[in-house]
């Protein structure tokens, strides 16, 4: 893998009134790495996301995605990013087509490049005869591999992904995964959160959070063999005491 | 028998929701629905708490039919819907004994039940339900399905999004509601919590595939599983996929599950074949089933 960084985080915070969400946290990400960015819930994962993709402002610490600072150049961060969550997606009362054309307008692509788009990307998910379909008539599953798609559209250098698998059915959530590998062959750096600690074991290095900070950072092996484990699933359970 | 389901369907304008179920649940009984989202859990949920009527069969919670008797029912069933259903601007406390309330009952009345898992949330009592963290708001529900100490309880998707920790509290939870007689209904999209239940329902589509305990559903299982993994996983899944006499492949945590469909098959000869497409570090072992295997198979 090239070293090349894509994300550098330097000691990043966010406080809510007295309460520090994030605290202090530092890491690298590379050029085309899968990330799994794991933590219980309310260990603050979410609120390092929003600042990492500029939607919220850091209390202090400097972030630098895809060379951007997330700081002072939100609007250059959010072009370099595509970003899908599990509550947030597509336009459930739009047809795929007419979802894929507003975000491929959102996103900047001239009219030609949205037509190429939607054809390569309904070819590849076999969505030929469901692309009039509303998008909220699809099962979940189809739903968030269409999502995943159209958060590539504008060929992003980094794909931030919260929670993309969580109530997807067994099988499709393997195809999902087959998707991210194939994307970050292609040099696109996979940013992911999870509760399914199989999927952690995806991931070239994760990184834990608990309260604030961030308390392991490392690949899969090297967890496993520093907490002595058999599993990622035991890893979480030593680290993320359950602290509310 | 705590519950028992028949022949139960329901559509909604044109899709089918469910269809033909039957199953039944024993006194004290912990039984899980297992399947993805669209399986048809949540309808059979809303069907057996009175919340929607089926088009067909018919079903008996408690003893009392749920048509005829839904009153009784709801008198005697605890209901933890799948979306966060308590008032957010009203405290914790407040949630709880309104809960208390209408079912004509007082937080003292029944604290034992629920005193397990109040205290965890006690700290926060004068908060508002909107504002807790999602293992809090997770607690506070189960407590209000609780309050009126229900004879069954119904939990659509407790631990959906929610972190292996907290979700292993909530299984230790219900264990303990399990010991004081409580008959449980679960449903989950998590296959590792199946193996937590005494019986389970395997759902897809609407229907159901296979009612077993986790032991016999995994001992019944007649495929043999590899263990496969080399140094290039994303490779390796490509290449399996590519492998003549494959039947499936499937990433499972750190190694990938690969079943063949010839009896004679040799892992020498796969290990052979996986050197040939440049892979190093070749491990093949025999693997245990797990519920999730036997659900993709089905």
């Amino acid at each position: 893998m090239t070293k090349e960084k894509i994300i550098a985080v330097q000691n990043l915070s966010k406080q809510f009134g007295n309460f520090i969400a994030v605290n202090s946290i530092s890491f690298e990400v590379y050029k085309g790495e899968i990330f799994g960015f794991l933590g219980a819930n309310g260990a603050g994962k979410t609120t390092a996301m929003k600042m990492l993709i500029g939607i919220s402002k850091p209390t202090s610490g400097e972030a630098l995605v895809a060379g951007f600072d997330v700081k002072t150049n939100t609007e250059m961060v959010k072009r370099s990013i595509g970003y899908m969550s599990q509550k947030f997606s597509m336009y459930d009362d739009l047809t795929i087509k007419e979802n894929i054309t507003f975000f491929g307008g959102i996103y900047g692509l001239s009219r030609n490049q949205i037509k190429e788009k939607t054809e390569k990307l309904v070819s590849q998910l076999e969505l030929e005869d469901a692309v009039d379909k509303l998008v909220g008539s699809l099962p979940l599953g189809w739903k968030q591999k269409l999502s995943f798609s159209v958060a590539l559209l504008h060929e992003p250098k980094i794909v931030f992904l919260d929670e993309p698998t969580g109530g997807v059915d067994p099988i499709t959530r393997r195809q999902f995964w087959e998707m991210i590998y194939a994307e970050a062959d292609k040099g696109t750096t996979i940013f992911v959160t999870t509760h399914y600690m199989d999927e952690a074991e995806y991931c070239d290095r994760v990184s834990i959070m608990v309260e604030g900070s961030i308390e392991a950072l490392d690949t899969p092996k090297n967890l496993k063999k520093k907490y002595n484990v058999a599993s990622m699933n035991d890893v979480f359970l030593k680290l993320a005491r359950n602290v509310e | 028998m705590s519950i028992i389901v028949q022949n139960i369907s329901k559509s909604y304008n044109k899709a089918k929701a469910v269809e033909a179920i039957t199953f039944e649940v024993k006194e004290g009984e912990l039984f899980g629905l297992i399947g993805p989202d669209g399986a048809g859990k949540t309808t059979i949920f809303r069907i057996l708490t009175t919340l929607l009527l089926a088009n067909e069969g018919s079903a008996i919670v408690a003893g009392f039919d749920v048509i005829k008797d839904y009153k009784a029912i709801r008198d005697s069933v605890g209901y933890m819907p799948g979306k966060f259903s308590l008032y957010q601007d009203l405290s914790v406390e407040e949630n709880l004994t309104f809960f208390a309330t209408i079912f004509g009952t007082t937080i003292e009345e029944n604290y034992d039940l629920i005193k397990d898992i109040y205290i965890q949330i006690e700290p926060f009592k004068t908060r508002r339900a909107g504002v807790l963290s999602g293992g809090m708001k997770q607690k506070l529900a189960l407590c209000c399905a609780l309050i009126h100490k229900p004879k069954v309880l119904f939990l659509d998707e407790p631990t959906t999004g929610v972190d292996p920790v907290s979700r292993k509290e909530f299984w230790e939870m219900l264990k303990r509601l399990q010991q004081k007689g409580i008959t449980i209904l679960v449903s989950t999209p998590y296959m590792d919590e199946a193996a937590l239940c005494d019986r389970i329902a395997l759902l897809q589509k609407g229907s159901i595939l296979k009612i077993d305990s986790p032991e016999n559903i995994i001992k019944n299982y007649d495929k043999v599983i590899y263990d496969v993994r080399t140094q290039n996983m994303h490779q390796l899944i490509l290449d399996l996929k590519n492998y003549p006499s494959q039947y499936s492949v499937y990433a499972f945590g750190e190694y990938i599950h690969y079943i063949d469909k010839s009896a004679g098959f040799n892992p020498k000869d796969l290990a052979a074949y996986l050197e040939k497409n440049k892979h190093s570090e070749i491990e093949i072992n025999i693997s245990r089933p797990t519920i999730e295997d036997v659900f993709m198979d089905l």
